[in-house]
């Protein structure tokens, strides 16, 4: 307890570096996934053929390896940006790829009769897409979607490791000052379940509204 | 790249008339990603990212040396990984089944424990608190948290295997680990198998982690030669030759998990 109190202020902004980082990566990644899994589902083969690529890539390269890309990579062209900004495009980036293929396969499990319906009765593709096959489609990725967020709240650590400005980081500040290291983790360990166990918990509740009268 | 356009939930097959229309989206968005690329191309070129001296040091040997090396300690962590993370899961998977409370609860709670908690932050722990060599810290982090997953993931296989298997099993007069070796698990086995493997790749992947603890592994050695003054800080050409390795090593992963599915689809009463 006294490795909390004595450093509550950077523990709590580590906590909160954490909420944010994680928020807004989620934010980038929720928006690049919906939109590449648009490309994956179009008719146009050149914009599959773009999905796939971006899917494949990313899925198969550790996260390790983009944060290594992004924070070391970048500034040899001139970009130069906040830390921040190069661990939300890395984590935003990587998760995107895997909520992208959630979304696909929630999208496939919308049943043809569905589309063919709301084609007889004129709509068109905005239409059908916005008001018959997303809603369906939503539901059925809310459960995957929850697990991939907190993936991507655990996986907001691997930032820590290259910067202070999170969570996990705040372990080598505690430590120079030479507090007790194993509390100190076992207090960085309850902050990363309270923020998972939130992201759990929101998701259930979403679950439950999503899910379908029977 | 992808499969031909099918007839999904958002569109019919399209007509030739659609085919025309898309064909001339795909045209417009090619020439999108061409510029992107010329643009990527031009930045790289204007760096000097492909004049001959940024690509001097793979020529020596003592680098071929370091990244192949690199590369084996990568595979060294992965092979112990999946060698110690196979049998944990089916420890604790058989430990959720159990039939003692107890047992069921310890399970439970060390699966979920292991799961939530960041996998980096169970490596660094190990590594800084307890003081182990990088090697057995990643080994152990990459144990805890792929293994519980796999627990979950026997759990599952073995609970969707039919209860009238089961009660099949005991009528005869099976006790519960008989059951459990001659009809469970064997059928279980081949429902697993995909997800087993789909779960390696995430391991291999987070073999990576092991760079942060200073462990000396694939990405480890990419970072030595990136960051070296003495070769003009080579880091596209480094980038170009380690992500295309982790890249193929995972493809090639989930390119078994794919065989295995589609082997194990085909029925053995045809």
């Amino acid at each position: 307890m006294h490795v909390l109190t004595a450093n509550w202020s950077t523990y709590w902004q580590g906590f909160v570096g954490t909420v944010e980082l994680t928020a807004v990566s989620a934010a980038l990644a929720l928006v690049l996934g919906v939109l590449i899994a648009g490309f994956r589902v179009s008719p146009v083969p050149a914009l599959r053929a773009f999905g796939t690529v971006w899917v494949t890539i990313l899925r198969n390269t550790p996260l390790t390896l983009l944060f290594f890309i992004v924070v070391l990579g970048l500034p040899r062209f001139g970009i130069s940006l906040p830390f921040f900004t190069f661990a939300v495009l890395a984590l935003g980036c990587y998760t995107s790829a895997f909520i992208c293929e959630a979304l696909r396969s929630g999208i496939n499990t919308v049943p043809l009769g569905q589309g063919e319906a709301a084609r007889s009765l004129g709509m068109t593709f905005g239409q059908t897409l916005a008001l018959v096959v997303l809603p369906q489609a939503a539901r059925a990725v809310v459960a995957p979607v929850g697990s991939l967020l907190i993936a991507l709240a655990k996986n907001s650590a691997i930032a820590g490791s290259f910067s202070v400005v999170e969570l996990l980081g705040t372990y080598r500040t505690i430590n120079e000052l030479g507090y007790d290291i194993v509390w100190t983790f076992v207090w960085i360990a309850v902050g990363y379940l309270v923020l998972t166990l939130a992201i759990s918990a929101l998701f259930n509740l979403l679950e439950r509204k999503a899910a379908v009268a029977r | 790249m992808s499969s031909t356009a099918e007839a999904s939930a958002l569109y019919d097959l399209p007509g030739p008339r659609a085919r025309g229309r898309h064909r001339l989206y795909g045209f417009g968005a090619l020439l999108g990603i061409a510029g992107l690329l010329a643009w990527l191309g031009y930045e790289l070129v204007s760096t000097g990212q492909f004049s001959a001296a940024k690509w001097i040091p793979f020529q020596y040997v003592g680098i071929q040396e370091l990244l192949w090396h690199g590369l084996l300690n990568t595979l060294r962590a992965f092979g112990l990984t999946v060698l110690l993370a196979l049998p944990f899961g089916a420890l604790f998977a058989a430990g959720r089944l159990s039939d003692h409370r107890v047992v069921r609860w310890a399970s439970t709670l060390v699966v979920e424990f292991f799961r939530a908690m960041p996998l980096l932050v169970m490596i660094f722990f190990i590594f800084v608190a307890m003081r182990v060599q990088p090697l057995w810290a990643l080994v152990a982090g990459l144990t805890l948290y792929n293994g519980s997953v796999l627990a979950e993931v026997f759990r599952a296989g073995v609970l969707a295997v039919p209860r009238g298997q089961r009660e099949a099993a005991y009528a005869l007069g099976l006790r519960k680990t008989q059951v459990m070796a001659y009809v469970l698990v064997p059928q279980a086995n081949r429902a697993m198998l995909p997800s087993i493997v789909s779960q390696l790749v995430v391991a291999l992947k987070d073999t990576s982690l092991g760079f942060l603890i200073t462990y000396e592994e694939f990405l480890h050695a990419g970072k030595l030669i990136a960051t070296n003054l003495d070769y003009d800080l080579p880091f596209i050409p480094v980038v170009m030759v380690i992500a295309p390795v982790y890249i193929g090593m995972c493809l090639l992963l989930s390119w078994l998990a794919g065989a295995i599915e589609r082997h194990g689809r085909r029925s053995p009463r045809q």
